[in-house]
């Protein structure tokens, strides 16, 4: 993963071409939710050892924000799916 | 067994044998006052200033592998307390001031080297962003000047003055700033805890926490149940595997920061050195290793190794800054993982749970902080409330709407 | 003539002779030779001095592993510290000088260090120099300082190039010797890609160095022609002089090719060094095996060296190291450098095996001491002689050289840098290559193989198994005999005890048996913290000589295997790199790309100075002639906008267009305040905040049609914006109908501002843009005269009536050539961002300066602007935080020194009157300042604690970083034209 990043659109890319952002879990809250369900969306997170979904952008690329499923502890890659098709599966789920 | 020329001395006589282990090896009593998760630098100096400052000596350590082999060990060993915001810079100053005292406080010396840092900058803005915290600094008693590009030609005529993309117009020069061995900080708050009667317990993994009514009784260990009155944890780049033990919630991503050394040269850099126009930092050890290191890896990781982008990257805002460097051979490189707090600010505070203590989130300040982290973490363990310099590096801050972002980068940790 | 060239033998060019310079003394060498084996043919054993106790010392290896023999290669700016002369090839002309020494080679001062070495034992500079505290870095320290280090760097630009570049490979084999050939031969007969990297610069490894017979050929013939087979594959790929580092993730190998390093006068075409990055789909570790030093006291004197460098220096450089040789062994490896050495007529004056009994025979004539042991050294820069022990018994042995061999480890260091602990084997006495998987696996020597047939066999194995994996037709290749062998068993011996001197572990750093026993002793028993309380492992070779002795040794003094000791941490760099390399050609003026803006060349013409702006360079101010300042073209600028008219490049800033049914509902969200009701034709000053409610970025966003806006962000955060918007659509709203383009550099942006803008601007647009058909924030694609269409934007960042015309980059400079023109008569004038800043700075309008990743909209005055009332906008929830909304938050205000001619500068704390610095008396900053000439005096904005209810107070402006302290008046932040009166002209 820190070399090599497959784009559901591009194929195999170097790592110089994305940006990271962080955690891929949090879900923006609705509008109405809590307090506490907004504080926990912006500021905690699961932070595993092991599997973890992180949201990359493939910023010299197709500018499309992906879902890297990877393990940050052997950095193993298991997908890379678009972000928004990562939502939509989740939604259908 | 006090260290000192003389005792050199008597055991070179006696052809080195007779000298003493450095601390204890014991085995874990069935219950402590306080127990420590960490043996790095910041949970062996908790220990430490928790003996000799508030005289609480029933204390352990626990380490899951060997004392300091976390980010203590792993870090380009700088010292500084130049920060600009009012929630770190008493700390950071209360941090430099027992790093000056330190070899005469613990009898080790950890070659605690004031040679000076200066943070370059590149532009007028830059400029005036450093001479805000210049003068922030200046108000709180700490030294800073606002060096010219002339004074800092003088200082260090080998930077790239005349081919440079991005201009050195000056830098922000704190004379007590410097580097200190890493490894010895470990060492010597070990030794120092262990003469007070802390038991530092290598080889000891956490594996739970064991909770009667809410409240914490003791941990589950590799070595059997440990029961304690207070629980503390200092286990930074772990901290969120060990606080979910206890179900924390912790505003806490980790990440991996890289670390260079180079061949033993002659010394040539004097002073410690931070480029504006990117990340770079650097110094030259007592050995003659050129330590440097710049950004973080911007994955999540866990594990203590880097990529070949960051450091390329390095070598790339080294040579732009000390063009000279070109020729000097990169012998190894390491990685460190650490706590990427949401606002790059540290947490030593009370956790929900009453006998449950949290320091963390050091990101990568986190080595410099090593003596008021364990100062402050001490007393608040000793005493149930903040230490004055650290009563803004609290858990619910994020809740309450008083963040401190030193780099003004909001919740991204990866932009701290 | 102790060490010297033999008449015949070895891969070297004997009709081609070298010049090179030792220490300043002249020498000859040969095409062929490293640094080392042509100064052993010159008779120059003694190379170098360690570290700490200044010892004599010479080569102990043939290779990359070599711990002393670090020299001093090239000379002024091409000077190289630290370079290994084993590895260094030969050339003509070279200049090399030795290092760490004073006043010379020969006589070196800093030896005194060896006679204090019993205060000097392991860590104790931890234990002392603490007394007074202030004499550590006045006296100390600077004393430790001067000692350090090995070479000296020339801290001066490097006249060299150096550049990257990516390949990819099927297979990548690391390491040309009979394992790595055999594999390149496979996989290469097989039609896989294939790269056969090895870091000397002839290929073949140990095939050179060993006298054996393959398929009834001398193995170096056979390593000749099976490479002349390789490069005749078109899908082979060798790369000799090139070293490969690291392993990283997603087999993407690091390596580095000397370029020109072994050229008198590099060529300035090419690099000097190149840096790989190697995408290989599976790799074949075939480093080979390193050859262990024997520990026993004196072990570090000139002249003894591994039996494998022997007989390197022997049959391939055609060097005797010696005229009288002893060997030390634990197995086959001594015998077999016996026989190669009287084969070719050196004596060999004994063979000294520490077992009891072997199953080799010396050669004819040869003494065999088994059961031996050396326990001392004689010679003061060069061995003399030796003293052997047999049951308890001493004698003197007659040798000008040593070989010793202590046994084999594999060469696993790259399999170990992705966190995998290499195995200790019982069987082979020796750290195994962990298993990594299937796709990087090691083969011959480095797997343990331990004849030159196993290494074949094992290579071709592994690439054939690799071939099948990956889809190829293995090549069956026929496996040649090998005559000759020697028997490679070995027994462990870690350490001969009760010698007088020192017995090293880790030559370089001076690390002996005695210090590891302080380690133990005083508790630092971990491997880890042994190596770190030692430095044993820690210096240039990185204990790829010693690491394995240490564990033996401490497993010895613990009664433990060495496997429950285990090895210290491997880590990039194999053999150290660069930092040329490293780095390429991103350096210096080329550290960072230029952007220059479409109207450049226009701003250049008319006199600018630029200044640097993230990768932009922007006009900062345009000086006429007269002026001697930049504080003269400025405040012109200024006055002369305010008075008639101005032209500013303002292209850097971010352009992004937006299109899209779902639009103006995404506008709507991503910025605070309101924007579903922008009508078509006007533009709208926004702004957005973080999730965390703090100001994230303003800007001007305007309706072009119904379905169609374009947005403006400041120059530093247009491309975090653009992947903000990204972000924003594709992960929180899908849903949204909305696609982004970012066209920062599409369009030259030009802003013409001043009461004359209007009539200037008349004379080159076609359409209508009076006040009532153009009010203030219209916008609307115009007609320039000749028919260019262009974006017409009423918008001011100066309080003035001004317009920004937006025109396809290409056309920049001649549009703006056109304005200048057309507004020669109302005096219009170039200005720059610095009269832009202060223009906005007398007005109050905010940048980054005040919008520092911590303020809130409210901070700076524009509270009102977050449209609450919106069901959600981002930022919103975390925005109504007590700690974003206290009363004694900074709010912006503006600062009018007491004395008008008093400069306040950015970056100055304030403080109430008479109160004393501290930090509970800070009441904020500076956050921007200038002259302003339009009202004659200092202005500034800050950021005050409760400003805003603070208009009037009288403050102190506290600068002690540049000593100043300047009374002030706390004021509203809009110092000129309050009303706007001048925008709706």
């Amino acid at each position: 993963m820190a070399s090599l990043i497959t784009c559901p659109h591009c194929g195999t890319r170097p790592k110089e071409e994305f940006s990271i952002r962080g955690a891929a879990a949090p879900r923006r809250p609705s509008p109405a939710a809590r307090d506490e369900v907004w504080h926990r969306y912006v500021y905690v997170r699961d932070n595993p050892k092991g599997r973890y979904e992180e949201y990359w952008h493939h910023a010299a690329g197709c500018r499309r924000w992906l879902v890297v499923d990877r393990d940050n502890l052997t950095h193993e890659v298991f997908g890379v799916t678009d972000a928004t098709d990562h939502l939509t599966a989740e939604a259908g789920e | 067994m006090r260290y000192s020329a003389y005792s050199i001395f008597k055991q070179a006589f006696s052809g080195n044998r007779l000298w003493t282990p450095a601390w204890r090896e014991p085995q874990p009593k069935t219950h402590y006052d306080v127990i420590i998760i960490g043996g790095g630098g910041h949970g062996l100096s908790t220990a430490y200033y928790l003996a000799k400052e508030f005289g609480i000596t029933n204390v352990a350590v626990l380490e899951k592998g060997y004392i300091g082999s976390g980010n203590v060990g792993r870090n380009t060993t700088i010292i500084r307390s130049n920060y600009l915001l009012e929630g770190n810079n008493p700390f950071y100053e209360l941090s430099l001031q027992l790093w000056e005292g330190l070899e005469k406080d613990f009898n080790y010396n950890a070659m605690v080297s004031q040679r000076g840092i200066v943070t370059l900058f590149h532009s007028d803005s830059q400029r005036d962003d450093y001479a805000r915290r210049g003068n922030g600094m200046r108000m709180h008693g700490v030294d800073a000047e606002l060096l010219d590009r002339e004074q800092v030609r003088r200082m260090m005529p080998y930077l790239n003055f005349d081919h440079a993309r991005f201009p050195i117009l000056g830098g922000l020069y704190q004379k007590r700033g410097g580097t200190v061995r890493h490894d010895a900080v470990a060492w010597g708050y070990a030794r120092g805890a262990d003469q007070r009667g802390v038991d530092v317990i290598q080889h000891c993994e956490v594996t739970g926490i064991r909770r009667e009514n809410g409240v914490v009784v003791g941990v589950e260990t590799t070595k059997g149940f440990i029961g304690c009155s207070k629980l503390a944890l200092a286990a930074a780049g772990n901290t969120t595997t060990v606080g979910r033990m206890a179900d924390l919630d912790l505003p806490i991503e980790t990440h991996v920061l890289q670390a260079f050394v180079s061949e033993g040269l002659k010394p040539v850099i004097d002073h410690v050195i931070t480029y504006g126009a990117g990340h770079f930092y650097i110094s030259q050890s007592d050995k003659g290793g050129l330590v440097f290191g710049a950004g973080l890896d911007f994955y999540s990781s866990y594990a203590q190794r880097g990529n070949l982008q960051t450091v390329e990257h390095t070598m790339e805002e080294g040579v732009t800054m000390i063009p000279g460097l070109s020729r000097a051979k990169v012998l190894r490189a390491w990685a460190g993982v650490m706590d990427m707090s949401m606002d790059g600010s540290p947490i030593i505070d009370r956790t929900p749970i009453d006998n449950l203590y949290l320091n963390c989130g050091w990101c990568y300040g986190g080595f410099k902080a090593t003596p008021a982290s364990g100062f402050c973490f001490a007393h608040l363990i000793a005493r149930n409330e903040p230490h004055h310099v650290a009563r803004f590096m609290r858990l619910d801050r994020f809740e309450r709407g008083y963040m401190i972002d030193e780099a003004g980068k909001g919740p991204q940790p990866n932009l701290h | 003539m102790t060490s010297y060239r033999l008449d015949a033998g070895g891969a070297i060019n004997r009709a081609q002779a070298l010049t090179f310079t030792f220490d300043g003394q002249s020498f000859k060498g040969l095409d062929g030779d490293t640094v080392a084996s042509a100064l052993l043919a010159n008779d120059q054993m003694l190379m170098a001095r360690s570290f700490k106790y200044h010892r004599p010392r010479g080569v102990v290896t043939a290779g990359s592993s070599e711990p002393n023999a670090l020299l001093t290669i090239g000379s002024g700016l091409r000077a190289e510290p630290n370079a290994r002369a084993t590895v260094t090839e030969l050339y003509d002309g070279l200049v090399t000088t030795s290092q760490n020494r004073w006043p010379s080679l020969k006589t070196d001062i800093g030896a005194v260090n060896g006679l204090l070495s019993p205060f000097l034992g392991a860590g104790f500079y931890y234990k002392t120099f603490m007394w007074p505290a202030s004499f550590w870095e006045k006296l100390y320290e600077p004393l430790i300082r001067r000692a350090a280090g090995l070479g000296k760097l020339v801290l001066q630009p490097d006249p060299d190039r150096y550049e990257k570049c990516w390949a990819h490979c099927d297979l990548l084999v690391i390491g040309a010797g009979p394992a790595g050939l055999m594999a390149a031969l496979v996989a290469g007969r097989s039609g896989a890609r294939v790269i056969l990297a090895d870091e000397s610069f002839t290929l073949g490894g140990s095939l050179l160095s060993e006298n054996v017979a393959i398929g009834e050929t001398p193995a170096s013939e056979f390593a000749k022609r099976t490479i002349e087979e390789l490069a005749s594959l078109p899908n082979v790929t060798l790369m000799p002089r090139t070293t490969v580092f690291g392993w990283y993730d997603d087999m993407v190998f690091g390596a580095v090719e000397r370029v020109q390093k072994h050229v008198a006068s590099p060529s300035p075409d090419l690099p000097m060094e190149r840096l790989w990055r190697i995408v290989a789909k599976r790799a074949i570790l075939a480093s080979g095996a390193e050859e262990r030093p024997l520990v026993f006291g004196g072990n570090d004197k000139p002249g003894v060296m591994t039996a494998g460098a022997v007989r390197s220096y022997l049959n391939r450089y055609g060097v005797a190291v010696g005229s009288r040789l002893a060997i030390f062994t634990n197995g086959g490896s001594g015998y077999r450098t016996a026989a190669d050495l009287t084969a070719r007529g050196i004596k060999v004056t004994a063979i000294i095996d520490a077992r009891q009994q072997a199953p080799d025979l010396g050669p004819d004539g040869v003494r065999v001491i088994r059961n031996g042991a050396v326990v001392a050294t004689k010679g003061r820069h060069r061995l003399e002689s030796l003293i052997a022990e047999r049951a308890g018994f001493q004698e003197v042995i007659d040798c000008d050289a040593l070989a010793m061999s202590g046994g084999w480890s594999p060469i696993v260091h790259l399999m170990c840098q992705r966190g995998a602990k290499p195995i200790w084997s019982e069987e082979k006495q020796a750290f195994m290559a962990p298993n990594v998987g299937g796709a990087f696996v090691a083969a011959g020597g480095a797997h343990g193989a331990d004849t030159i047939y196993a290494c074949l066999r094992d290579g071709a194995a592994k690439a054939a198994a690799m071939m099948g994996e990956l889809g190829f037709s293995a090549y069956q290749a026929t496996l040649p005999e090998v005559e000759g062998e020697y028997d490679p068993s070995f027994a462990p011996v870690w350490y001969v005890p009760g010698a007088k001197d020192k017995a090293f572990v880790d030559f370089q750093n001076d690390v002996h048996v005695g210090d590891l026993g302080i380690a133990q002793r005083e508790g630092f028993r971990h491997i880890e913290h042994t190596k770190r309380y030692t430095t044993s492992g820690m210096a240039t070779d990185q204990g790829k000589l010693g690491n394995v002795n240490t564990a033996g040794i401490v497993a010895g003094m613990r009664g433990v295997s060495p496997a429950e000791i285990g090895t210290t941490t491997f880590r990039p760099f194999y053999t150290p790199v660069s930092f040329g390399a490293l780095a390429g050609a991103a350096r210096g003026e080329h550290a960072a790309p230029v952007r220059t803006s479409p109207l450049h060349g226009w701003a250049k013409k008319n006199g600018a100075t630029f200044v640097e702006s993230g990768l932009w360079y922007r006009s900062a101010w345009f000086a006429k002639e007269g002026e001697k300042t930049w504080r003269d073209s400025v405040d012109r600028e200024v006055l002369n906008v305010r008075a008639n008219a101005g032209l500013c490049d303002v292209s850097t800033l971010g352009k992004i267009e937006i299109f899209g049914a779902g639009a103006a509902e995404f506008l709507n969200r991503v910025y605070c305040n309101g924007f579903l009701k922008l009508p078509v034709g006007k533009a709208r000053y926004g702004l957005m905040l973080r999730e965390d409610g703090i100001v994230f970025d303003d800007g001007t966003t305007s309706r072009l049609s119904e379905q169609h806006y374009v947005m403006t962000t400041t120059t530093a955060y247009a491309a975090e914006v653009m992947a903000h918007l990204e972000f924003c659509a594709q992960t929180f709203w899908p849903e949204l109908d909305v696609r982004f383009v970012f066209v920062t550099d599409e369009w030259a942006q030009m802003s013409l501002a001043g009461p004359k803008a209007r009539i200037i601007l008349s004379r080159i647009v076609e359409d209508d843009i009076s006040n009532v058909a153009f009010s203030f924030l219209a916008v609307r694609t115009v007609t320039l005269r000749g028919g260019l269409k262009a974006r017409l934007f009423r918008i001011s960042f100066s309080g003035e009536l001004a317009y920004e015309l937006a025109v396809p980059a290409g056309y920049g400079e001649a549009v703006a050539d056109a304005i200048m023109e057309a507004g020669r008569e109302e005096a219009i004038c170039a200005y720059g961002v610095e009269a832009l800043n202060v223009l906005r700075i007398e007005k109050g309008f905010v940048t980054h300066n005040e919008l520092d990743g911590r303020t809130t909209a409210d901070d700076v005055g524009l509270g009102k602007m977050m449209a609450m009332q919106k069901a959600d906008f981002i930022g919103k929830r975390l925005s109504t935080r007590f700690g974003l909304t206290a009363a004694d938050r900074l709010q912006l205000v503006g600062l009018k020194p007491v004395e008008a001619d008093k400069e306040i500068k950015a970056g100055a704390h304030l403080l109430k009157e008479n109160a004393k610095p501290s930090l509970a008396n800070d009441q904020g900053f500076v956050s921007s300042a200038c002259f302003s000439p339009t009202l004659g005096g200092f202005i500034a904005l800050a950021m005050l604690k409760s400003g805003r209810e603070r208009t009037g107070e009288h403050i102190v402006v506290w600068d002690a970083l540049r000593g100043a302290e300047v009374p002030a008046e706390v004021c509203q932040p809009v110092f000129f034209d309050p009303d706007n009166t001048r925008l709706h002209l």
